[in-house]
């Protein structure tokens, strides 16, 4: 059984005052999640993300289409029962502590008395949330908002987890720590769907991906059917490079930058052999810091697909 | 019930830890002990000036936390897009309505109950300070039970304030639902002449305008028996009961209201 399942959803908005006319945010998607899967939903900012997974919290109502979780409706109470759900920039009740709040949510969740409290004390150890637990939300950072946040969506050990923009506010070692989170659930069978614009963590992390740009699905599928993974090229830092090495070098490279320091990067089509320009560097009296190979990444991909659709959007 | 009661407390926390409450019930505390030292200067009409005064305090700082809590109940949340997570937990929209509502409903019991506290702190030291022959001329006793009877009506009314600021609440902005529900509080307290409108004009249209107006907008009138409570008068118990049954009806409908538009509203 699929964990999420969307049949041709869309979302109008009304947009302007006095003559009202629809904006559709979200333009007949069709997904399927499997259950256990870290699925990415990418796409660039105001691409629908946000709207699709409102729609699937029941938070927005769908102008057409159909979308069930764990095989149930969306906002039937027996599928939130076994949901947790991250919102994009969270905001929560600020005259509580973070304690509070999750006893509260808790509660929610019908949790009470030793259970609650194990319970509260597990997600905000899991999340990094160590004694400030007991200060009150108004004096929290983002990025620990952030965590409360995830805290939260973990609660009721959800077996489908949704996070909008998981990533948002963190410092590297927060989205780390995130990162390594979402990876322990999947490992406990928990299907992890989340929104990013941030690729690399999509990469990392994800077995299939969606993009979605101008509310439509633009791709999916999983990441080493999408990504061809062929060699594009060759990436190598040099240090002490001479003008002489430089000229004799430039009609054989794709191109030369200049880093700080006196040092370069050049980047070497697949077709020339490294070996023959280590050799000319070397013999030039060169340093090389670093040789690495050039594959497509899903950055490249998403470049391309939303692109591409924006070029179907305007026609240009 | 159970959800509906645990944030219903989780309400009545939030306004405890609000300043807003407190300083209106210490404002209110502070009026009622300066209705003493006003009685001073009215010999004789000492006892109906505290009375008089108090309970006007309380039920003037009453509709203000009910109006300006109750406003912010649902649209706060919505704003704050705080709403967002907690209607991601297995609730429904409906019970987050009626346990907003209760939970505000609480607070103003609590609020209610510690202004009612000191008012009665106050006649009781008028009670003790004053000598037997100065009492006969009070319509009433100081520690007059009927006053609690008032206070309780007050409490109704204020039950149906609230259900009116929450039903605002729901859709439209702070401002507009503080502005309707006080304009709304203003008119059911002269309902009445609705009713007799063919009195002042015998325009047909207009009279049945009038009428079905009677009967859409609340009636706040029989609430405030502080005039009768203040000079002894007797409350009859079917006017308490029949009050305290319209108050139920017209909350119902107006919190069945609030549900149904909360239930359809996108929250983008």
């Amino acid at each position: 059984m699929a964990a999420i399942e969307t049949e041709d959803l869309s979302k109008d908005f009304l947009v302007g005052f006095w003559r009202p006319r629809p904006y559709r945010a979200l333009d007949r998607l069709t997904l399927s999640v499997d259950e256990g899967e870290v699925f990415g939903f990418l796409g660039p900012n105001g691409a629908g993300k946000s709207t699709t997974l409102k729609v699937l919290m029941q938070l927005l109502y769908p102008t057409s289409g159909a979308a069930r979780i764990l095989g149930r409706p969306v906002g039937d109470l027996s599928v939130k029962q076994r949901v947790g759900f991250l919102p994009e920039n969270p905001y929560f009740y600020d005259h509580l502590t973070a304690e509070e709040l999750l006893r509260y949510f808790g509660r929610l969740f019908g949790l009470r008395g030793t259970d609650l409290t194990t319970r509260v004390a597990r997600v905000l150890d899991d999340v990094g949330i160590g004694a400030e637990r007991r200060l009150r939300l108004r004096q929290y950072s983002k990025g620990m908002v952030q965590r409360v946040g995830l805290a939260q969506a973990l609660l009721n050990e959800p077996d489908v987890v949704f996070l909008d923009e998981p990533m948002s506010g963190l410092d590297p070692l927060g989205r780390r720590h995130v990162r390594q989170l979402m990876l322990r659930l999947r490992d406990r069978g928990c299907t992890v769907f989340f929104s990013s614009h941030i690729l690399s963590d999509a990469e990392s992390l994800c077995s299939r991906v969606a993009i979605l740009a101008q509310g439509r699905l633009v791709a999916s599928g999983r990441l080493s059917d999408i990504l061809a993974f062929e060699l594009r090229g060759w990436e190598l830092v040099v240090a002490n490079l001479t003008d002489e090495t430089r000229r004799s070098l430039a009609a054989r490279v794709r191109s030369m930058t200049a880093l700080a320091h006196g040092r370069y990067t050049i980047e070497v089509p697949p077709e020339q052999a490294p070996d023959e320009i280590l050799h000319e560097l070397r013999r030039g009296g060169a340093q090389v810091v670093s040789l690495n190979p050039l594959r497509e990444t899903l950055e490249d991909y998403f470049v391309q697909s939303v692109g591409a659709a924006a070029t179907r959007q305007t026609g240009l | 019930m159970r959800i509906i009661t645990v944030i219903a407390g989780a309400a009545f926390k939030e306004s405890v830890r609000d300043r807003v409450p407190y300083s209106m019930v210490a404002f209110a505390t502070l009026l009622i002990a300066a209705s003493y030292l006003i009685s001073q200067l009215t010999a004789g009409q000492d006892m109906k000036i505290i009375k008089d005064l108090g309970l006007a305090a309380i039920s003037w700082f009453g509709l203000l936390i009910a109006v300006f809590i109750g406003i912010g109940l649902v649209s706060k949340e919505v704003e704050r897009r705080s709403v967002f997570a907690v209607l991601s937990k297995p609730i429904s929209r409906g019970q987050f309505v009626l346990g907003k509502y209760f939970g505000l409903v609480m607070t103003l019991v609590v609020n209610l109950a510690v202004m009612t506290l000191a008012f009665y702190a106050v006649l009781f030291y008028l009670d003790v300070t004053t000598n037997a022959y100065a009492k006969t001329a009070w319509p009433a006793p100081a520690m007059d039970p009927r006053l609690g009877l008032a206070v309780i009506l007050t409490v109704a009314e204020l039950m149906i304030v609230t259900a009116i600021a929450l039903f605002f609440s729901t859709f439209s902005s702070p401002l507009l639902s503080a502005l309707l529900t006080f304009g709304l509080w203003v008119t059911g307290h002269f309902n009445a002449d609705l009713r007799n409108f063919e009195a002042v004009l015998d325009v047909r249209p207009l009279v049945w305008l009038a009428r079905a107006l009677y009967y859409v907008l609340p009636n706040l009138a029989p609430f405030n028996v502080r005039a009768e409570v203040v000079h002894g008068v007797d409350v009859s118990l079917s006017h308490v009961m029949l009050t305290l049954a319209y108050a139920a009806v017209y909350i119902a409908i107006l919190l069945a209201g609030a549900i149904a538009i909360f239930r359809r509203r996108d929250f983008k």
